[in-house]
């Protein structure tokens, strides 16, 4: 695997912006170089990833950002997983369990579960796909710019695949007493963790590049 | 100028949002012009910033432990967990693998974020250049996998929707699971604030 070069003056004061690439761990400056299938750029001072080969284009992020909607809708309509005991049932759905905490005195965590695994999801899928509506035919959609702002922040704060482990334990853990079943709702949880795993190896900064500002007039 | 240049050697920023490389026009409270957020060659009072959180943190991370975090109640017997006696309950009832799973997520990930997180503010502030990819490694580490922590949040949130019998059985979240929720968004928002462009701001460059 050949290197990223780094810049130097020169190109600092010639090449265009464009063309260089600041790691964003330790601010080394690198002249930006096209990737192969696969490849991974990283930082020769710190070793973080500078940059990975796109392979997914926008059509593709579109498909992937319905596919996820989708889930999501199945994820939270059906219960996650049934509780029988005797001739009752008890089904488990994320509003159910928001709502429950709440109720509980615990309003911090169901403030924490509603905007991790419910709103900042839904954001993220929403304005994505606003942008990428509009990215397709090659126009930026309207609020581009605070959108990808938007983006940026809500990142870091979507915890869809720490509740499928957290199902996967609360299961265990009930059966120890009862008679617990996962739901539907528990395997569209599922397909949503591995989607999240495809979609993190994305960097939604080049939507930036890709989808290029109108000339101004 | 040694081999690998860096931003402010060239007179370069890049943007902390958007990732633009912008060139330093030395102007008062620049802005990126791609994203319009303000530029900056470090994250604002990273240091300051990121102690507060991770004192906070700290002190919230004591009444995790000690208090318990959800309530068993069956036929009249209650029985109050804390975050290591689940694991040990999940331990001895069966389930040694999730076990390791839920002590790793619960109580190694916390403390290793307070350790790793106070040794790269002390080696920041001393300008220490000791191990410098090794710590660059471990604050990107950090960064992966502080939000698992939630793990056990969760958990307590989904048993108390499913136990619901009324006297027969019940489970309820005790004041603990609070303080933990908010101990993993403080550590959260604490390594988020750190700049770890600070492993590599000290003079010496041996590389």
């Amino acid at each position: 695997m050949s290197t990223t070069p780094p810049a130097s003056m020169e190109h600092a004061q010639k090449a265009p912006m464009s063309d260089l690439l600041i790691c964003e761990h330790c601010d080394t400056v690198y002249r930006r170089r096209p990737l192969a299938r696969g490849e991974v750029a990283r930082c020769a001072r710190c070793n973080a990833v500078l940059e990975r080969h796109q392979r997914i284009g926008l059509d593709a992020m579109l498909a992937l950002v319905a596919t996820v909607m989708v889930v999501f809708v199945l994820a939270n309509a059906w219960p996650i997983m049934t509780l029988g005991l005797g001739g009752e049932q008890i089904h488990a759905r994320l509003w159910g369990v928001i709502i429950m905490m709440w109720k509980q005195h615990s309003q911090v965590v169901a403030v924490l579960a509603a905007a991790t695994l419910f709103f900042f999801p839904l954001c993220k899928m929403f304005a994505l796909g606003w942008l990428l509506i509009f990215g397709r035919s090659g126009r930026r959609a309207p609020g581009f710019v605070s959108v990808m702002v938007v983006l940026h922040y809500i990142g870091p704060w979507t915890m869809s695949e720490v509740f499928v482990l957290g199902v996967l334990v609360s299961i265990v853990k009930a059966q120890m007493y009862f008679d617990v079943m996962p739901n539907i709702g528990a395997f569209a949880y599922a397909a949503l963790a591995l989607l999240i795993t495809v979609f993190s190896s994305i960097d939604l900064r080049q939507l930036w590049d890709e989808i290029p500002a109108e000339p101004s007039p | 100028m040694s081999a690998l240049p860096r931003a402010h050697e060239l007179g370069l920023i890049g943007c902390h949002v958007c990732g633009l490389v912008c060139r330093d026009n030395q102007v008062e409270d620049p802005a990126c012009p791609r994203c319009g957020s303000a530029l900056h060659r470090r994250k604002p009072q990273s240091c300051a910033r990121t102690w507060a959180l991770l004192i906070a943190a700290f002190l919230f991370y004591i009444p995790a432990n000690v208090l318990p975090i959800m309530r068993t109640a069956s036929l009249g017997d209650v029985d109050d967990n804390t975050i290591l006696s689940g694991v040990v309950e999940l331990w001895v009832k069966g389930s040694p693998d999730l076990a390791i799973i839920v002590f790793t997520a619960s109580i190694m990930v916390p403390m290793m974020k307070f350790l790793v997180m106070t040794t790269l503010l002390l080696s920041a502030h001393r300008g220490s250049n000791w191990a410098r990819r090794q710590r660059a490694m471990l604050y990107r580490l950090v960064e992966f996998i502080g939000y698992w922590s939630m793990l056990d949040v969760f958990v307590v949130a989904l048993l108390t929707a499913l136990v619901q019998f009324g006297f027969f059985s019940e489970v309820a979240p005790l004041p603990g699971v609070v303080y933990f929720g908010l101990t993993v968004i403080l550590t959260m928002l604490a390594s988020q604030s750190f700049d770890p462009r600070l492993i590599w701001d000290c003079q010496d460059e041996d590389d």
